[in-house]
């Protein structure tokens, strides 16, 4: 089995933190979701915040991971044809890794707005390292849900995007990224 | 001889002069000495009926006009900015200032006018006055009390008074449940004036 990418293949470490991210990333955007509408006397009321920090955090070192490993190993060669295909295929990855990283530190910088440390459950913490204004973290607060929103829109125009590569250009953008080998 | 500006500053030293002896005015406005925080808004508010939650609001303004012949002749207002609730705790503070509570991007400021003084004792009074919480404006009554007074060491003049109140966050708009326990929200105001 072949760990690194190849010219023209996804190797199984990028096929497993891609398929690993979007689990996770459609996990903690539903938790997050879920979450807040919780009523004061939910069980879950405290129970999913947690949740939700600790697979986000999880979520977030697999994106740096994603991040080191696109520079260890350079990913395939796109597959569209047309220039124009090319660019917003690229405009879309960026904008997706942008949003992988903007949510999880907008996550932190809410948690840890009045200068106390995010805890993992009880394993773990995260020290606090900006303190911000009550204004500044309800902006933080937007943008980190606007962000989730656009990433979920956009990982569905991406999903999309390789439904239509598969059936209608009968490419290998989807299979390479399944690890199906081709020809 | 004498020129007209030296003329207009001497009137002025005169009338500054006579404002501030005291004989003049009756009624004296004070600042409230929120730049040096000797001036606190706290609330209390049962968690689940087993204990008390406090908070506070960091950001306010006011004044209050002291007439210490006719009590019943002073009154009282202050500007709270509502987004500047702290419980000590970034998840919470955030809960409270979004929609389920204050909504502060709707509502950012909540305000006290007194509307009547009474006197109830030596050093007591109540005070009534129009509320306004969460664009919800009610009369709300505080029971007042003062501290003390007198010269500070810095060259100044200021006037301290406490007080207490309650009300209960349904009548303000704020109806997320809490819970039976945790309706009604009490008050505690300390307060320092400066003479302006």
């Amino acid at each position: 089995m072949r760990l690194k990418n190849t010219t023209s293949d996804y190797g199984m470490v990028s096929v497993l933190v891609h398929w690993l991210s979007a689990l996770l990333a459609v996990g903690v955007f539903g938790l997050g979701l879920y979450m807040v509408g919780l009523s004061y006397y939910d069980p879950l009321y405290h129970e999913l915040p947690e949740w939700h920090k600790f697979l986000g955090v999880a979520l977030a070192l697999i994106t740096l991971f994603r991040l080191l490993w696109c520079v260890i190993s350079t990913p395939p060669l796109l597959l569209a044809k047309q220039s124009w295909q090319k660019m917003a295929a690229r405009l879309a990855h960026g904008l997706l890794l942008l949003g992988l990283v903007v949510l999880p530190v907008t996550g932190y910088l809410i948690v840890t707005a009045e200068g106390k440390a995010l805890l993992l459950f009880d394993l773990a913490l995260l020290p606090a390292l900006i303190e911000l204004s009550p204004t500044q973290t309800d902006w933080v607060g937007r943008l980190h849900l606007w962000s989730a929103w656009g990433l979920i829109g956009l990982a569905l125009v991406h999903a999309a995007a390789a439904l239509k590569h598969h059936f209608v250009d009968a490419d290998r953008t989807l299979t390479r990224m399944l690890n199906i080998k081709g020809q | 001889m004498k020129t007209k500006l030296q003329y207009a500053l001497s009137v002025a030293v005169i009338g500054v002069a006579l404002m501030t002896s005291g004989l003049v005015r009756a009624a004296e406005t004070y600042k409230m000495d929120t730049k040096g925080s000797h001036a606190f808004i706290q609330f209390k508010i049962q968690h689940l009926g087993f204990s008390w939650l406090l908070g506070r609001f960091n950001t306010f303004e006011g004044e209050f006009v002291l007439d210490e012949k006719n009590v019943e002749n002073s009154n009282v207002s202050v500007n709270i900015d509502v987004a500047s609730v702290d419980s000590n705790h970034a998840e919470r503070d955030k809960h409270l200032r979004g929609p389920d509570f204050f909504d502060v991007s709707k509502f950012p400021k909540a305000s006290f006018v007194s509307t009547k003084i009474e006197k109830t004792g030596e050093k007591t009074a109540k005070i009534t006055g129009d509320f306004t919480l969460k664009g919800v404006t009610k009369p709300l009554t505080l029971d007042a009390k003062y501290v003390g007074g007198g010269k500070d060491p810095w060259g100044g003049y200021r006037q301290g008074f406490e007080a207490t109140t309650q009300f209960k966050l349904k009548d303000f708009g704020i109806d997320y449940n809490l819970g039976p326990a945790s309706e009604v929200v009490d008050i505690y105001i300390s307060v320092e004036g400066i003479r302006q």
